[in-house]
């Protein structure tokens, strides 16, 4: 218990300071690197409290897919040099009292919810954690999501097929002044596109460049 | 202190969540830092929702979890693409210059 007390202080503790660190730091690129962090860090988390499946499928969704495109579009962009300006501007100080104001009551009103629990001890009892040992948590994690939630499995997936579509969709333009193939050209081509015969003056020669 | 318990996660939800909506409110730079702040909301759910799941002992928490992954990943490509689309056409994606999007 004293380790699992020290495991849950150490990585909570890093997780809150590099969140922080993501909406405090100067540079761009360091705060997509305290995300990382943060994600890191809170997978962690997970695959101590028993959750190991999940805490992987963060690793590789969150720091390998996520965090690679933020990265990706953070250098693209070329925002890394725009710095930080928290209380430059003037107008922006204005912000900052509503922010801190609203965030700290979001804040205390989980907090009193969480605390509500301390003093409703039969709502739920916590002793009864106790997990069935016997299957591993990706097995039984499994079991369920292909049986009961099976149709908003592939309703997910079709949201992430939307999404694939919509960001290429997006994205993509049309380059001028790129050559490419076209193969229904190249294969309808006829003689007098191709050809053309021209009444050539005697020592006069051909500009073919007109 | 020693023990814990399911309040201490829900706590350190509470704080990563809050600490994610001071970002947004915040931040004065670029509007990716405003999507990795609702990335660590997401986050911080994730975290209440995992731990509502271990100690009650009910796996929907995880699967929904899952899902909650799926969409924040769908959100983050459609929101940067979106970005990616603004910059080649406006050239800026710092916060308070950002105006065209008028409703």
């Amino acid at each position: 218990m004293i380790a699992h007390a020290i495991f849950f202080y150490t990585f909570s503790i890093i997780a809150v300071v590099s969140a922080i660190m993501v909406t405090a730091s100067k540079n761009t690129v360091h705060s997509v690197f305290f995300l990382i962090l943060d994600f890191i860090s809170i997978s962690c988390l997970f695959i101590m409290i028993g959750a190991e499946f999940l805490g992987m499928i963060m690793l590789i969704v969150y720091v390998g897919a996520v965090a690679v495109l933020f990265l990706f579009v953070v250098m693209m962009l070329n925002v890394a040099q725009q710095k930080n300006q928290w209380f430059a501007s003037k107008d922006s100080s204005k912000h900052i009292p509503v922010g801190l104001i609203i965030s700290t009551l979001i804040f205390f009103e989980i907090i009193i919810v969480i605390g509500g629990w301390k003093y409703k001890p039969e709502i739920f009892d916590i002793n009864n954690s106790i997990t069935q040992t016997s299957i591993s948590n990706t097995h039984s994690l499994g079991q369920v999501l292909y049986t009961d939630y099976i149709h908003v499995f592939q309703i997910s997936g079709m949201i992430l097929l939307v999404a694939m579509v919509g960001a290429i969709v997006l994205t993509f333009r049309q380059r001028s002044g790129l050559k490419r193939q076209s193969y229904i050209k190249q294969i309808s081509r006829e003689r007098a596109e191709g050809v053309e015969v021209l009444e050539v003056q005697s020592n006069k020669g051909v500009k073919i460049d007109d | 202190m020693i023990e814990i318990g399911l309040g201490h996660y829900l706590t350190l939800g509470a704080i990563i969540f809050s600490i994610g909506v001071i970002g947004i409110f915040l931040n004065r730079k670029n509007i990716i830092v405003i999507l990795m702040s609702i990335e660590l909301i997401l986050l911080a759910v994730n975290i209440n929702l995992v731990a509502f799941s271990i100690y009650l002992g009910d796996l929907a928490g995880q699967v929904f979890t899952l899902f909650i992954l799926t969409v924040a990943a769908a959100e983050a490509a459609i929101g940067l693409a979106i970005i990616v689309v603004y910059f080649r056409n406006s050239g800026t994606i710092r916060v308070e210059e950002i105006d065209k999007l008028k409703g």
